[in-house]
């Protein structure tokens, strides 16, 4: 179809009012989680009629209840899981939620992912559903793989990342 | 640009009408969908079928056909907003040589003519005239030209139909109740004032932009259509209207002196570009930023001051009664992208607007103050909760029930909400500190050795060993069994019959224990559950239990709330209770929080949903019996007996009779909830009424200001499911023996659809 400035690509012989229907905030993103147990179909499956959110990139120092009155502007939530060192238990900056009704958690998606929770940007993903362990980060030292290689000192997240404290 | 559009549509006109012969039918779609479906860029669209109508007249006229069988279709299932929006093309279409124009004038006076029909809502009639009228900058100098003495006819009765509507509805969707600066004026009203100013300036109408003017000499050869007669639809029972709506304005050309002029409120440019700017609103709700982009690059940029046209339209909508279009949060965060997009200009509007909305708190209706509190402590906790509080010095010299002291004590409490108590402290002057929020700390009333003498304090301490050692619930009701009851003199119970002092000493020790977070009172009230349902298994023990919580956590509202929020759904107390606990005279001194209305909504809504829920189940289960019957009726050639199908049946049929009992009871309860509050208001304001009167001071305190609205927001948030207790409601409680303040909520209410 033909792109013409000032009318949409809707017009072209493909006949997709994609502009319309667009929901790009609520779909899937390209990640997986690597750990998941199934096979890549069931994972997005579950992934589609998820009610429960990832939430990544916060404080160390973020609450539940902090967590419960900026997601709670979408819906009711059902509960929120800290994300914890494995080591230490303490909290090491995601976490999960999880909603009623789908539609609440598509609405965190359009609007409270990329807002700032704690003066951080945070981010949400689909989740294909808590399952006890997934609590704890995967990065080697307890926390998040993603604090264990991070050149940049973080204030909310523990200072600068393992690999570097170590040095 | 201009010339590039019109170069696209010229090609796109080529393209597409080589395309009929293949792919005609999915052309035809496409257009009608969006006419139906994007508004804002009608005109661009009406041209595009204007050219391929010069070209092929057949085309045209099949479309025109496919538009009046989508309007029907729409009106039929009561898709009024789109209908709109088809009525509004097809008369733009007259612009572009496709319809005639007498035939548009003849739809428009079967539309007004639905004025003229006996026992029908007025809200039917409004939409007629609103699809007349809403139409008429676009199409009424063509109308005018072919048409005149049609036109004034159908102007004539419009006027006299606009005098003769009733509006008792109009306060109770107003923002404001003061006039001043600008009156809100009811929608109607309003576009009429617009229409006859733009009759009298001759119908010359210049911000809508118009591609088919370029194409005039093209257009004009072509053929026009005859649009059928159209009757509308008749009004049934399922018919459901559009509410009526008020205008809601801000600002003014005053507000922006160095930009260009902000169009006056009668003019027809400033209902065009709002209508436009909702349209956009409408169908980019779901992609926030390509929203802000699509708003802030409206054609007329410098022509008119987007900015606050922009701010002044997500306000309106964010400020709706009943409700707003869109979830509260979307308008927050599409701020935040049009602040992130127009940073040199858009915060400072939004700013001024926030300043304008503070200063007019005194008269603005209860709901739309939370939805302002909602949206700035939201709004200000993505800016590092930064704001100039000084300008607001102000509010500290009034009484704290004023709404500027409370509506900045409330944002304080949702700022601390969303990060904690120190921060709240530090951001604002020193001055503040007597509208900052308690410190969330729980109130433990037997964590003293001071409070020994305390009745239950040894149990208490019993109860604290117990539960740390992983007591279970058999040892805890053992442990209670010793705990008197102070409502009775002899000991006849088995232990389980009301009994407070047991309540007190189990739920403050355990919430007590269990205060680090939500999650560890979650997993109290799991672990504890057997004796929570036990100890509140009484209407007056399920009171008690919300008495003792409050008690517990009265500095940590948003506790309170994920706590009753949890004890309603795991069914310790129901939905009665809290209502009765909310019109407690223990909660007398919160009754006008936020917070208290955060709740008792919150809990008519899970009522709802639960409602809803089992209705859901039994016409599933209904369908699957339904499916049952099909699949052996098409079977009836097998040898099935009878006795197996009833067999198979009997389990369904089983569980359709259950349902229909669970339907039936939950209706009930949830019919019982609404009287409930509502008995519980009448009785306070009539109190309170009584009391002024004998008293001879004045009724309007911002205490009564506020319970009348909070009735108000009952009878608007929840309007689908009360509808349904008209009856009910008008021979029990709203009888004509009440005062006439409270009576008058309930007329405005039932003028709503009426």
């Amino acid at each position: 179809g033909k792109e013409l400035r000032g009318v949409p690509a809707a017009m072209s012989a493909s006949g997709t009012l994609s502009i319309l229907c667009s929901d790009s905030y609520a779909d899937l993103s390209q990640y997986r989680d690597q750990h998941f147990r199934g096979t890549r179909y069931d994972q997005e499956r579950l992934l589609r009629k998820s009610c429960t959110l990832y939430v990544g990139n916060l404080s160390f120092y973020t609450t539940e209840e902090q967590i419960h009155e900026l997601f709670g502007k979408s819906g009711d939530i059902k509960k929120v899981i800290m994300g914890l060192d494995k080591v230490k238990k303490t909290a090491c900056g995601f976490c999960f939620v999880e909603y009623y009704a789908r539609g609440d958690a598509e609405n965190a998606m359009r609007y409270i992912n990329g807002t700032r929770l704690d003066d951080r940007i945070i981010r949400t993903d689909w989740d294909a559903g808590f399952k006890e362990g997934r609590q704890y980060g995967r990065g080697r030292s307890g926390g998040q793989v993603r604090d264990e290689y991070r050149q940049d000192y973080d204030a909310g997240r523990g200072g600068y990342g393992k690999t570097v404290q170590c040095q | 640009s201009n010339s590039s559009l019109e170069s696209n549509l010229e090609g796109l006109a080529g393209v597409l009408e080589a395309d009929l012969p293949n792919y005609k039918s999915k052309i035809l779609r496409i257009l009608c969908t969006v006419a139906r479906l994007l508004p804002e860029k009608l005109t661009v669209y009406t041209t595009l079928v204007g050219l391929l109508n010069a070209r092929n007249y057949n085309f045209g006229g099949e479309f025109v056909e496919a538009m009046i069988r989508q309007l029907k279709e729409c009106l039929k299932v009561n898709m009024y907003n789109e209908a709109v929006h088809l009525v509004r093309f097809l008369s733009d279409l007259v612009n572009c040589h496709v319809i005639a124009a007498p035939s548009m004038v003849a739809m428009f006076e079967n539309f007004v003519s639905v004025t003229q029909e006996e026992d029908v809502p007025q809200v039917r009639c409004d939409w007629y005239m609103f699809a007349f009228l809403s139409s008429l900058p676009w199409v009424g100098k063509e109308l005018y030209e072919k048409k005149d003495a049609e036109m004034d006819r159908l102007l004539s009765q419009t006027e006299s139909y606009l005098k003769r509507r009733q509006k008792i509805h109009v306060p109770m969707l107003q923002v404001w109740t003061a006039d001043k600066p600008h009156p809100q004026e009811e929608y109607l009203d309003c576009l009429w004032s617009q229409i006859q100013k733009l009759k009298k300036d001759r119908w010359q109408e210049r911000h809508i932009l118009r591609p088919y003017l370029a194409f005039d000499s093209i257009l004009c050869e072509a053929l026009q259509h005859n649009l059928p007669p159209f009757t509308p639809p008749p009004h049934t029972e399922d018919s459901v209207y559009p509410m009526p709506r008020v205008i809601f304005r801000m600002f003014d050309y005053t507000d922006d002196p160095e930009g260009p002029v902000m169009p006056g409120s009668h003019s027809v440019e400033r209902f065009v570009i709002e209508e436009n700017l909702h349209c956009i609103i409408k169908s980019h709700w779901k992609e926030r930023k390509t929203c802000a982009a699509q708003l802030l690059s409206y054609p007329g940029n410098n022509k008119i001051p987007l900015n606050y046209h922009i701010v002044e339209v997500i306000f309106a909508e964010l400020f709706q009664l009943p409700s707003p279009p869109h979830i509260e949060v979307m308008y927050t965060t599409l701020l935040i992208e049009l602040c992130k997009l127009q940073p040199g200009s858009l915060p400072q509007v939004l700013a001024q607007a926030t300043e304008m909305l503070y200063m007019r708190l005194d008269t603005m209706n209860t709901t739309c103050v939370d939805r302002f509190i909602n949206w700035f402590s939201h709004h200000l906790s993505n800016f590092q909760f930064r704001w100039s509080w000084e300008d607001w010095s102000d509010c500290l010299t009034q009484d704290l029930e004023k709404p500027k002291p409370k509506f900045v004590r409330e944002v304080l409490e949702k700022c601390m909400r969303l990060s904690y108590h120190q921060r709240i402290i530090d951001i604002v002057p020193a001055s503040f500190s007597v509208l900052s929020p308690a410190n969330p700390v729980c109130i433990y009333k037997y964590g003293d050795e001071s409070n020994r003498s305390l009745p239950g304090y040894t149990v208490a301490l019993c109860l604290t060993i117990a539960i740390k050692n992983k007591a279970s619930n058999d040892e805890i009701f053992s442990i209670l069994k010793d705990v008197p009851n102070p409502n009775q003199d002899d000991d006849d119970d088995e232990g389980f019959t009301f009994n407070p002092l047991k309540i007190e000493v189990f739920v403050q020790t355990l919430l007590h224990l269990a205060a680090k977070s939500f999650s560890h009172s979650f997993s109290a009230l799991a672990k504890f559950h057997e004796v929570f349902k036990t100890l509140a298994e009484s209407d007056e023990g399920k009171l008690h239990v919300l008495r003792v919580v409050y008690e517990v956590w009265k500095n940590h509202p948003q506790m309170i709330a994920v706590l009753v929020d949890k004890m309603i759904r795991t069914q310790i107390v129901d939905c009665a209770a809290v209502a009765n606990w909310i019109f407690s005279s223990e909660l007398a001194h919160d009754f006008t929080r936020f917070y208290i209305w955060e709740i008792l909504h919150s809990t008519i809504r899970k009522m709802n949903k639960h409602v809803l829920k089992i209705h859901k189940e039994l016409e599933e289960t209904k369908a699957r019996l339904a499916r049952q019957h099909k699949r052996r009726d098409s079977d009836d050639d097998d040898d099935d007996d009878d006795r197996s199908s009833d067999r198979e049946d009997g389990p369904l049929e089983e569980q359709i009779e259950r349902l229909q009992e669970k339907v039936e009871s939950a209706q009930s309860e949830q019919k019982n909830l609404f009287l409930v509050i509502f008995q519980r208001f009448i009785m306070l304001l009539t109190e309170h009424l009584v009391r002024c009167e004998t008293g001879g001071i004045d009724v309007f305190t911002p205490w009564y200001k506020s319970c009348i609205e909070r009735l108000q927001q009952i009878f608007l948030q929840h309007h689908q499911i009360i509808q349904q207790y008209m009856v009910t409601l008008e021979n029990l409680l709203f009888t004509a023996e009440l005062d006439h303040h409270i009576l008058a909520v309930f007329q405005q209410f039932c003028a709503l659809q009426a």
